[in-house]
């Protein structure tokens, strides 16, 4: 039987990931955003656990309402990518510095 | 519980000026692809009048006692139907300026007031949320809007990367936040406001409960943090504000600072009130070192955008320190403070957009050289705008900061009035270097002003209300203290 604090310290690990993932890559942009993703995940996975482990619905509500907005949130950050890819013919990181700061 | 449930149309009403707005978005949405070139103007007229209408709907609901409709994932009370009002008001106003900015730089363009609306709609939710979900919901309509409407000047390549920087920064902000509602989710059981409040309040919780409590309530405060721009979560602020159009930049300095501290209050006071103690240490923390870097960094600043972005975070460590006091009092002077930041906020950016012209960003501070020889009037709201930043009387901006001192002294915290207060010195450094520039130097380069008549106008009753309003702060500080 897998137990609750299972599935937290997984969901905690990946969110682990998700975040040094984040802090360390500093070469390409897309791996940021499978990293922001990697984050929500971890959440998803807290709140579904949570939820079969209360006995209440609404953390499931919850997941389906990240995943949609993730998915939007994935669209628009591609897009603006494009829009680098277009102004600076690069997605690295490196590229990113014109504003100081 | 049984009918906890339930879907009751009778109490739709609560809801009336979200339902209406975001109808009034689809109905422009839709009427902008049919408009041609000539009657493009037609959609700003129609995203006013949206606008207005929604003030008007929230205005009427002012007085009606708290209604919690949607499964207790919607509320409606005065504080929601004061902000919605100020959020409408001054959206509306931020158009008016931003109207002038869009036609001399190319980028008028349907979408960009549809995404405002969008982005106003979020705010809405976010004011009125009472649950987590409808808090992020709401917080992630207004966020997703912002990105794109950052990213609308696609040949810029500042601006596209001002985007990214918000994008990628926000995403990692609205993780920790979903990961600290998750974790308060798991030990509460519920979603709702209503329910946490009750939970956080009951006195014989385990040590264990409380630290997962406390683990959760240090994600949301990063969250929310991440959100006002407080230090060390400021990181986006400088580069966003430099990086993007002068008028998206008006816009996301103002109005989502009123939405980001009524989440503030949704989560932390209404939710977490129980927790005050543990909470207010982080804020304390956070808004000496806000007020500290914000004043400090922005003396080196030459871009006024980057400068007003500093200010922005000094600003938001005052309003932070109002919610460290932990009485109606404070908050309710936070709440004030918030208020009159939008009011100089928009004033400060107008001015900005004003000396703007075909192709020619006035961002740098030199590019108010001369203006007191060139445009004695605007010169005067300029040194207004920028003494009521710095905090001088009878502005406004110095009853702001007087409120929130006396609080934070009545509240015993003297040693951190003090610092605020020296650091609220220093930076007037800057402010009045605006000034010198306006009214010592001469221009390098001719300054022409093309704003149309009503922007002019608005721009300067906002900026006369600096001194009007501030000749009678009391009315709106009872205002704001009678919202909680």
């Amino acid at each position: 039987m897998v137990s609750l604090s299972d599935y937290l310290i997984l969901s905690s690990i990946i969110f682990c990931i998700g975040l040094a993932g984040i802090f360390i890559n500093r070469t390409n942009i897309i791996t940021l955003l499978m990293c922001v993703e990697l984050i929500l995940v971890a959440v998803n996975t807290n709140f579904i656990a949570f939820s079969h482990f209360l006995g209440n619905e609404a953390g499931q509500i919850f997941v389906f309402f990240i995943l949609t907005v993730a998915a939007a949130e994935v669209a628009i950050g591609l897009a603006i990518l494009t829009l680098l890819f277009r102004v600076r013919g690069s997605i690295d990181v490196d590229v990113t510095n014109s504003l100081k700061g | 519980m049984n009918n906890m449930y339930t879907f009751d149309t009778s109490t739709l009403w609560a809801a009336l000026p979200e339902i209406f707005l975001l109808s009034a978005i689809v109905v422009v949405l839709l009427l902008d692809l049919f408009l041609t070139k000539p009657f493009k103007q037609v959609t700003y007229y129609l995203t006013q009048l949206s606008l207005l209408i929604t003030a008007i709907l929230a205005f009427n609901l002012i007085g009606e006692p708290k209604t919690i409709i949607f499964s207790g994932s919607f509320v409606l009370d005065n504080m929601a139907s004061i902000f919605k009002v100020f959020m409408a008001g001054s959206t509306m106003v931020a158009l008016v300026y931003t109207r002038h900015y869009l036609t001399e730089h190319k980028l008028f363009r349907g979408e960009y007031f549809v995404l405002v609306l969008l982005s106003m709609l979020g705010m809405m939710v976010m004011v009125s949320g009472y649950s987590l979900l409808t808090l992020y919901l709401g917080l992630e309509i207004l966020s997703l809007s912002l990105y794109t409407l950052i990213a609308i000047a696609r040949e810029r390549a500042g601006a596209i990367e001002a985007a990214l920087k918000y994008f990628v920064l926000g995403a990692i902000a609205s993780g920790l936040l979903l990961y600290g509602m998750s974790m308060i989710y798991g030990i509460s059981g519920s979603i709702n406001i209503t329910d946490i409040a009750t939970f956080a309040d009951n006195s014989t919780l385990a040590s264990r409960e409380m630290l997962i409590l406390n683990f959760g309530l240090v994600f949301l405060v990063i969250g929310i943090a991440f959100k006002l721009g407080a230090v060390p979560f400021h990181m986006w602020v400088p580069d966003v504000y430099q990086g993007a159009p002068t008028s998206v930049t008006m816009f996301l300095s103002t109005v989502p600072k009123i939405a980001a501290v009524a989440m503030l209050v949704r989560i932390l006071v209404d939710g977490m009130g129980a927790m005050h103690d543990y909470w207010s240490d982080l804020f304390m923390v956070m808004a000496l070192l806000s007020i500290a870097l914000g004043s400090v960094v922005a003396l080196m600043q030459t871009n006024i955008k980057r400068m007003l972005a500093y200010s922005t975070i000094s600003h938001i460590g005052f309003i932070l320190l109002g919610f460290v006091t932990g009485v109606v009092e404070g908050y309710g002077a936070a709440v004030f403070y918030v208020l009159v930041y939008i009011l100089m906020s928009m004033a400060a950016f107008g001015m900005i957009i004003l000396l703007n012209k075909q192709g020619f960003e006035a961002d740098k501070i030199s590019d108010f050289k001369g203006l007191s020889k060139h445009s004695p009037w605007f010169a005067l709201m300029m040194l207004a705008i920028m003494l009521s930043m710095a905090g001088v009387p009878p502005f406004i901006g110095f009853y702001a900061k007087l409120f929130i001192l006396q609080q934070v002294i009545s509240a015993g915290f003297i040693t951190i009035a003090v610092i605020a207060v020296v650091f609220a010195v220093i930076s007037s450094y800057y402010y009045l270097q605006v000034v010198k520039s306006m009214y010592f130097e001469d221009s390098d380069n001719e300054i022409t002003i093309t704003a149309p008549m009503d922007m002019k106008l608005i721009l300067s009753i906002n900026a006369v209300l600096i001194l009007v309003v501030g000749l009678f702060p009391d009315f709106w500080m009872k205002l704001s203290i009678s919202i909680f």
